[in-house]
């Protein structure tokens, strides 16, 4: 969890990541920052994340991210 | 054709019926679009005449931003888009210069215009479309627009720290239409799919693209932009067959390889505009959509498309995509620092003449007179020219190849921003003495170095986005002790690369 924060707010300085809850759908998180983060959490923790799974609902909250990250590594 | 409303008139005669306009919440047939917009042209020509002035509206992206965009010419004067996000400092500087005759806002958002609109009318759009029209009034108004009266007005980002107001008028999008009509093969049949904010002039190939060709334009969701599975099966959702994006747009697309779980079934056209597409990334959409035709479309806002690359699939690899050939009516000339022609092949600053050229900045004759001037080559008769600040070369097939930026100017995700504007937000700030930005291109980030006293990242960002739109924030920031310099005492920003 805290190598994905770390790389949260490195992409979005400024944001409360433990408290917000609509990090997709309330436009905190642009494309191009979804694409960094995926590009980071590839390099930094070595997860691939499927494409079908970069939807919305994935990249709400910091534990929807942390919840997708450990499907993927399944 | 000579204006756009004549655009929305045949179409809305020709199909009626035909959907025009759709968002998240509203679908609106031609008949529909143009009823409101006549609506709101109404009762604002009643509110504030016909008088060729500016109204600002200022409403989230919607279709009602169109029938207001419409209304406003079918009053007689021409529109200006505001983004309801933009922080309000920036939305009134830029209320300053444009001194709006009007604001159109809605009940949502008239709280937050309240506090800009100044001396301008306040209206409602829920009311504006309330107003019967008139058939003898609204035609009398339409019979005096000419192709040479202004249309719209968009602000750009200026290197003094204001933006800039630029005034194009219905020629620019009239000659446009045509040439894109004469260039692909687009119809009624088609859908665009708009991924451009409409105080983003890319826009405005979607806002009257439908209009024009009695098409649909479907407003994407932006959220979808971060999910390309999820926007694939939109496009597929909507039927959308043409676009005109910015590269950054089709770039995610390309890097997370969605194509393998779902694909685009009805796209016919992919254009691209506004800042330099990654070749590996072009590619593999034109490895996974063979099909497709691709363009390649350049212009700065002051000169909307002025130049524009088919691609026909057998472009050499590894080299940068040319920018093209000028467009109908329109001229591009490469000129040294005096002014001549370079020879062919040899790098000169890119200027264009022609039916594409803006009016000028609004309220700004100094600029106006400083960036369109006299065609030194041409100088015994008015002949105008846009220097466009970007260092161009002919290639051996004719096309404009893109070299750099003569200046500070860069493109961010699209957004052409200069630099001195983020630069003169960040000196502002209490306690910071100077400050220098230069852009990552390979992480796509405006870096921001700064000195002074030393802020905690959150409170800077804060206190430097109340004044600037979030596409100008810094994505990376650099306490400095001391800002590296030259021995003239300017900022070293080569210096600062990799500190």
């Amino acid at each position: 969890m805290e190598t994905l924060l770390e790389i949260l707010k490195d992409i979005k300085p400024g944001v409360n990541f433990e408290e917000e809850k609509h990090l997709a759908t309330g436009g905190i998180l642009r494309s191009f920052d979804i694409l960094s983060l995926i590009a980071e959490i590839g390099e930094e923790m070595d997860v691939e994340i499927p494409v079908e799974n970069v939807t919305p609902e994935h990249f709400e909250s910091l534990e929807s991210i942390m919840a997708l990250i450990e499907q993927s590594r399944e | 054709m000579n204006t756009v409303l004549d655009f929305l008139e045949g179409s809305a005669a020709k199909y009626p019926d035909r959907q025009a306009y759709e968002d998240d919440k509203k679908l609106l047939t031609f008949t529909e679009t143009r009823n409101l917009a006549r609506r709101a042209g109404m009762a604002l020509q009643e509110k504030i005449g016909a008088e060729k002035k500016p109204v600002v509206v200022y409403l989230d992206k919607s279709v009602e931003c169109i029938v207001s965009f419409f209304g406003a010419v079918y009053s007689g004067n021409f529109y200006c888009p505001l983004d309801t996000e933009m922080p309000l400092e920036r939305v009134k500087i830029i209320m300053q210069v444009l001194q709006p005759a009007a604001v159109i806002t809605d009940l949502a958002h008239r709280n937050t215009a309240r506090e800009f609109s100044g001396d301008a009318l306040l209206l409602l759009y829920e009311e504006l479309i309330l107003t019967e029209a008139s058939d003898a009034i609204l035609g009398g108004i339409k019979e005096k627009i000419t192709e040479q009266d202004p249309l719209y007005v968009l602000f750009t980002s200026g290197s003094t720290g204001v933006p800039k107001g630029v005034l194009l008028n219905h020629r620019v999008v009239v000659n446009y239409m045509e040439w894109l009509s004469e260039t692909f093969d687009l119809s009624c049949e088609d859908v665009f799919g708009n991924q451009a904010p409409f105080y983003f002039d890319v826009s405005i190939h979607d806002i009257y693209g439908a209009a024009y060709f009695g098409a649909k334009t479907v407003i994407i969701p932006r959220y979808m932009f971060g999910f390309p599975a999820k926007l694939i099966g939109y496009l597929n959702e909507k039927r959308i067959s043409t676009f005109l994006w910015v590269p950054s747009a089709m770039g995610i697309i390309a890097r997370l390889k969605a194509f393998r779980a779902v694909r685009p079934e009805y796209l016919r056209h992919a254009m691209f505009a506004g800042e330099v597409f990654p070749r590996k990334q072009l590619d593999y959409w034109r490895e996974n959509l063979p099909d497709v035709i691709y363009a390649n479309l350049y212009g700065p806002t002051e000169t909307y498309v002025c130049t524009a690359y088919v691609m026909t699939g057998e472009e050499e690899e590894g080299v940068p995509l040319p920018i093209g050939k000028p467009v109908s009516n329109t001229q591009a000339l490469i000129l040294d620092e005096e002014g001549r022609a370079v020879p062919a092949g040899e790098t000169g600053e890119l200027c264009i003449r022609g039916s594409c050229l803006a009016l000028g900045y609004y309220n700004n004759p100094e600029r106006t007179a400083a960036s369109f001037v006299q065609n030194p080559q041409h100088c015994l008769y008015p002949d105008r020219i846009y220097h466009t600040g970007d260092l161009v070369r002919l290639d051996e097939n004719g096309d404009l190849i893109y070299i750099s930026r003569k200046d500070f100017q860069i493109k961010h995700m699209g957004y052409r921003i200069e630099l001195g504007e983020i630069e003169n937000a960040v000196r502002n700030v209490p306690g910071i003495e100077d400050c220098a930005c230069t852009y990552r291109t390979d992480r796509q980030r405006i870096v921001l170095y700064y000195e002074g006293k030393e802020y905690p990242q959150n409170e800077l960002l804060e206190a430097v986005g109340k004044r600037l739109p979030e596409y100008m924030i810094p994505g990376q920031i650099v306490y400095m002790e001391a800002l590296p310099r030259n021995l003239n005492g300017k900022i070293d920003r080569a210096g600062l690369a990799g500190k």
